[in-house]
């Protein structure tokens, strides 16, 4: 049965970096992938999500004597000591993307994910300076913008998207996100019981851009994750009004300053005449 | 150690047709207004100069939507910002997006800047708009013009990108800059001819306001940036040559007038305008680097 809401838990605990997801999403949606490009950031060499990489394997590394991390279990630093996280389009339920796209082709779909349509998008590229997820890509050989659709064509037809399919250790699950909720809810309390004292869904409630619907399981905070934060996950419609007020403002100071330098000018000529 | 909590956002990468439409069009919108205002106040003497910004405003705004659509991936597209290119004849308009606000208040903008190029060229349609419609004309176009110039800074705030987004002063600073470099602009395309002068000299003296309103503004932006952590985008690389024009521009204006032997109007307004272009290139380019 078609999901009402369709969205992923990415439970980033059992990640294994093996980056399967990221090869069934090209294959799938017949991306070509960008040029081989070696980072030297650990085994990270997509770099980051952009029009051709709609999952993207982030890898950080950090020794287990570092500050802040939990100690214990010790030998393998509370868990935090080699973070990797699938990441991919969260279909925010208050999308940045959505909110400043001007032609609509930015949409939600029956299924509640974020959608762009291809044949609307005239590549203004409004939406990748608001994507506070460094999410969406232009590409040059379409001429629009591209990110992950959830699979937008599996879902039409009952099927999961390739990333979750090929993920061999269950960390992209997919499914309703009423569903998912409970998954991460019970997966949570398991590892905090183990000790993994910092553990957090992220995304899970509507403290992050109204919830999203690929949320995760952290094992330390969102920032360490390259995730802005509860206080820093605003959308860009937040400037609309102080930004047209000071306009007005300047408007306002600047129309009497013109008309005071008219008149003050004005009157000196009459007073040479 | 506390992390900096921030966005992850990549750049859009609008470069040179974005950063010469901003150009342009707070030029063209400052030069209207400057153009009603000096209609309006009824002066005789202010009358050629305000014929000549409405000269000016009209080819300026002419070349922004050539800019605009040539910075699209998809320029045969460049409608679907007005219509809603599924639901047609519906119209796209999201007031609280400012690039699709910006667009019809360019394209409404346009209008009037042609009916008063067309009122500045043809006495005939002069004496038809000398009552209270050309007055009406005037304070619409006007009120357009000063948004066409400030929008543009809004545009660039209402986002998530580090810099453009930490300061809400750039609506503002953009419009004072514009409306300098309109002033600026309408000195030097004036040159010596005698039925200019005294718009001249007004001009000259509104842009020693103007460059003031600016510099508070410019000061008001990179304390907001700073307080935000983004301050050292916008002056990495090259960055801070562009910002060394910003107070050329600023301060020639003052410094040529407090000057017992003038300095040239013409080279004053000349800095002036690369000072008006330095700036949005700082921000625009600063912000992407």
């Amino acid at each position: 049965m078609a999901v009402k809401r369709a969205g992923f838990f990415t439970d980033t605990s059992v990640c294994i970096g093996c980056k399967a997801c990221e090869v069934a999403c090209k294959e799938w949606n017949g991306l070509q992938g960008n040029s081989p490009n070696l980072l030297l950031d650990s085994f990270d060499n997509t770099g980051q999500l952009d029009a051709e990489n709609w999952r993207h394997v982030k890898f950080y590394e950090r020794m287990p004597d570092q500050a802040n991390l939990v100690e214990q279990p010790a030998s393998t630093g509370g868990g935090q000591a080699f973070l990797m996280m699938s990441d991919v389009c969260k279909h925010c339920q208050h999308a940045s993307c959505m909110e400043v796209c001007p032609t609509n082709a930015i949409v939600r779909t029956e299924f509640d994910t974020v959608y762009i349509q291809q044949d609307v998008c005239n590549g203004c590229r409004n939406c990748i300076s608001a994507c506070p997820y460094n999410v969406i890509g232009f590409n040059q050989a379409t001429g629009t913008v591209h990110k992950c659709t959830l699979c937008y064509d599996r879902l039409q037809n009952d099927l999961t998207p390739a990333c979750a399919k090929a993920c061999p250790t269950e960390s992209i699950k997919f499914g309703d996100v009423d569903t998912l909720h409970q998954l991460a809810d019970a997966r949570l309390a398991a590892l905090q019981k183990q000790g993994y004292s910092k553990a957090q869904l992220y995304g899970r409630d509507d403290k992050v851009y109204g919830g999203l619907n690929a949320f995760f399981l952290l094992m330390d905070e969102p920032e360490v994750y390259n995730l802005p934060n509860r206080a820093n996950a605003v959308l860009p419609s937040r400037n609309n009004l102080p930004g047209y007020l000071g306009g007005l403002a300047t408007a306002v100071v600047a129309v009497i300053a013109g008309l005071i330098a008219f008149r003050r000018r004005g009157e000196s000529e009459e007073t040479k005449a | 150690m506390t992390l900096l909590a921030e966005h992850f956002v990549k750049p859009p990468e609008w470069t040179w047709y974005i950063l010469t439409y901003f150009f342009l069009a707070g030029l063209s919108g400052g030069s209207y207004a400057l153009g009603a205002l000096l209609r309006l106040s009824r002066r005789p003497g202010y009358q050629a100069a305000a014929r000549l910004a409405f000269l000016a405003a009209f080819p300026l705004i002419l070349a922004c939507p050539l800019l605009l659509t040539l910075d699209l991936g998809q320029p045969l597209r460049f409608w679907h910002m007005l219509f809603d290119s599924a639901n047609l004849p519906a119209l796209n308009f999201k007031y609280w997006s400012p690039m699709s606000l910006g667009v019809w208040a360019l394209s409404i903008y346009a209008a009037f800047a042609f009916v008063s190029f067309v009122e500045a060229l043809s006495s005939r349609v002069r004496r038809l708009l000398a009552g209270g419609l050309g007055a009406v004309v005037a304070v619409l176009g006007g009120a357009l013009g000063l948004f066409v110039a400030a929008y543009t800074g809004v545009l660039l705030s209402v986002s998530n990108q580090p810099v453009w987004s930490d300061g809400w002063p750039l609506g503002g600073l953009f419009l004072a800059s514009g409306l300098s470099g309109a002033a600026a602009l309408l000195v030097l395309a004036a040159g010596y001819r005698p039925q200019l002068a005294e718009g001249v000299r007004a001009l000259s003296e509104a842009d020693r306001y103007f460059v003031a309103i600016e510099a508070v503004l410019v000061v008001m932006f990179l304390v907001t940036v700073a307080l935000a952590g983004s301050l050292g985008k916008l002056f990495s690389g090259i960055i801070p040559l562009l910002w060394l024009f910003v107070v050329l521009g600023l301060a020639v204006p003052v410094v040529a007038h407090t000057r017992t032997r003038p300095i040239l109007p013409l080279i004053t307004s000349l800095l002036v305008l690369v000072g008006v272009l330095a700036l949005r290139a700082a921000v625009i380019f600063g912000a992407q680097s």
